[in-house]
């Protein structure tokens, strides 16, 4: 193709717009409702995936010794708990730090009336998981490890983490799904409604020779385009509402700020734009390029 | 290969530039619009296809521009076997046939500059290029003051010298015109036609279909008349003939 005929094709693209300037200004408004609920969704999942992610972190596994253990022993469960995939971090304590810990926090100046360590038996691992869903495979796992007295969990939160992690997963993918097809639905009527505007002009354009491609084009350019500027319009939006967001609940409830710890808009956006622009786009070029096929015999 | 034996037909034919063989078209509706139609038209010659309204002129242009396909018989255009024509190659077939309506058929939102050069746009003819083609042609009809003005601000006599203009810019070998005449007063018509003429001296091969008795008559060139789908009579230098 010609460049000063791909030019032609992108300003017939703008002119289609253009021509049916209120057909096109309700699909753009349309799609860009549709990506701004998905980028508002999006940012909201992510960010609550981070807190989730922060709380995984915290949420452990503790494994006690059998009572008499070798240290050679506990060593040896040491390097077969870190060769575990699940696994993030291990941290040991003896009987002597968990003592201390526990005489500074509760005991205070009593402890001193201690000659022997009460807790002789408490040394332990304490576990953090890279994955919270991994816990029950994992504590099934440190159970029958011999040498492994008790192991000490927290299922209710992990199992609610995860839970709802899923939730928010199916949630999100079942309303962008729907969305998708409400935008694909609005752009193929939009050319089609620009394709039977200019029915006549398509019927000369056919008589002088023009080839199918060059018929097309300006259509699917058409449906490009607006699904392109239905993915900058929420992009602008919701980059202006993530920050001043962020900045008044910080301001407005300082409380929480050490709770919800929120996500940066940069790192929010390196994934947001270009998967915005790139479903505009794609759902403009489907919806234009389904029904240029159906509706424009050539 | 087949089609290539058919394209290649003997010498003696070689000079037909539209050869119409034992065509019939029948329409689902029933009667058929063509029955048995053979045509010789050769290379730079200037026909006329006179008829009633139903007498199959229609479809013959339809033929010619391969919008129909025939139910029996063989069309040639151009030395290229029409009826065997592949849907990809239909658009650059159609570039060698320049085509003219009686409804001028051209784009109202855009200026006599444009609907020239559109022609030229979809063949992809650079944009440097087309600006000088367009003045060219645009002079050659006598329309060179106007190439700003949209179709509504031109009579009907200059809207079909558009169309012309639009139709010749590619220089196609043959110009189809579907009665270019129709909506026009005997002035224009009468100009249309001496533009038509000096387009055929320049070795364009001319078929008009028209209506318009007093031109046929007048111009006394070689006249094809068909009734009913069929050809009852053709002419060198032939006039109009009565339907009584």
């Amino acid at each position: 193709m010609r460049i000063s005929t791909l030019f032609y094709t992108i300003r017939q693209g703008f002119v289609n717009i253009l021509r049916n300037k209120w057909f096109s200004l309700a699909s753009i408004a349309t799609i860009s409702a549709c990506l701004f609920l998905f980028g508002l969704f999006y940012a909201i999942l992510i960010n609550f995936q981070h807190v989730v992610r922060t709380a995984e972190e915290g949420v452990s596994v503790t494994v006690f010794f059998e009572e008499g253990i070798s240290d050679e022993r506990i060593r040896e469960i040491g390097d077969l708990i870190s060769k575990r995939v699940e696994v993030r971090e291990v941290k040991f304590k003896s009987a002597e730090e968990v003592w201390e810990e526990f005489s500074v926090e509760y005991l205070g100046e009593y402890a001193d009336g201690f000659t022997e360590n009460p807790l002789e038996d408490s040394a332990n691992y304490e576990i953090y998981l890279s994955d919270v869903s991994m816990q029950s495979a994992l504590v099934t796992y440190l159970e029958s490890v011999d040498g492994v007295r008790q192991v000490n969990r927290s299922e209710i939160t992990a199992n609610a983490l995860g839970g709802i992690n899923v939730l928010i997963g199916y949630v999100s993918l079942g309303i962008i799904v729907i969305l998708l097809a409400v935008s694909i639905f609005l752009i193929s009527n939009t050319v089609m409604i620009g394709i039977s505007v200019r029915k006549e002009e398509i019927n000369i354009m056919k008589y002088i020779g023009a080839t199918d491609f060059f018929v097309r084009s300006p259509f699917v350019i058409e449906g490009i385009l607006i699904g392109l500027l239905g993915s900058v319009v929420p992009l602008v939006s919701i980059y202006y509402i993530y920050t001043n967001v962020i900045v008044y609940i910080n301001e407005r409830f300082q409380i929480l700020s050490g709770l919800l710890n929120f996500l940066p808009v940069e790192e929010v956006f390196s994934v947001l734009m270009p998967v915005s622009v790139g479903i505009g786009v794609g759902i403009g070029f489907l919806g234009s390029i389904v029904t240029v096929r159906k509706h424009l015999k050539v | 290969m087949a089609g290539k034996k058919r394209v290649r037909r003997s010498s003696s034919e070689s000079r037909d530039i539209i050869v119409l063989d034992n065509v019939s078209k029948s329409y689902s509706t029933g009667a058929p619009a063509l029955n048995g139609v053979s045509i010789r038209i050769r290379k730079g010659e200037f026909v006329f296809v006179v008829g009633d309204s139903g007498s199959g002129k229609s479809t013959l242009i339809k033929l010619l521009l391969r919008e129909l396909t025939p139910t029996s018989g063989g069309v040639w255009v151009n030395g290229e076997d029409v009826v065997r024509l592949k849907h990809r190659k239909i658009p650059k077939f159609r570039r060698n046939l320049g085509i003219v309506f009686q409804d001028f058929r051209l784009l109202k939102d855009r200026n006599v500059y444009e609907n020239v050069a559109f022609a030229q746009r979809i063949i992809q003819v650079p944009t440097r290029e087309i600006r000088k083609n367009v003045p060219a042609i645009l002079s050659i009809v006598g329309l060179a003051g106007k190439y700003k003005a949209k179709p509504k601000q031109l009579s009907g006599g200059e809207q079909q010298r558009v169309a012309l203009a639009r139709a010749l810019i590619n220089k196609p070998s043959i110009l189809l015109a579907d009665e270019p005449t129709g909506n026009l007063d005997p002035k224009n018509s009468w100009e249309i036609m001496k533009l038509l003429e000096e387009i055929n001296q320049n070795g364009t091969t001319v078929l008009v279909v028209t209506h318009n008795r007093e031109i046929v008559n007048a111009m006394k060139k070689r006249v094809v008349t068909m009734k009913k789908g069929v050809i009852v009579s053709d002419e060198e230098k032939g006039g109009y003939i009565d339907e009584d």
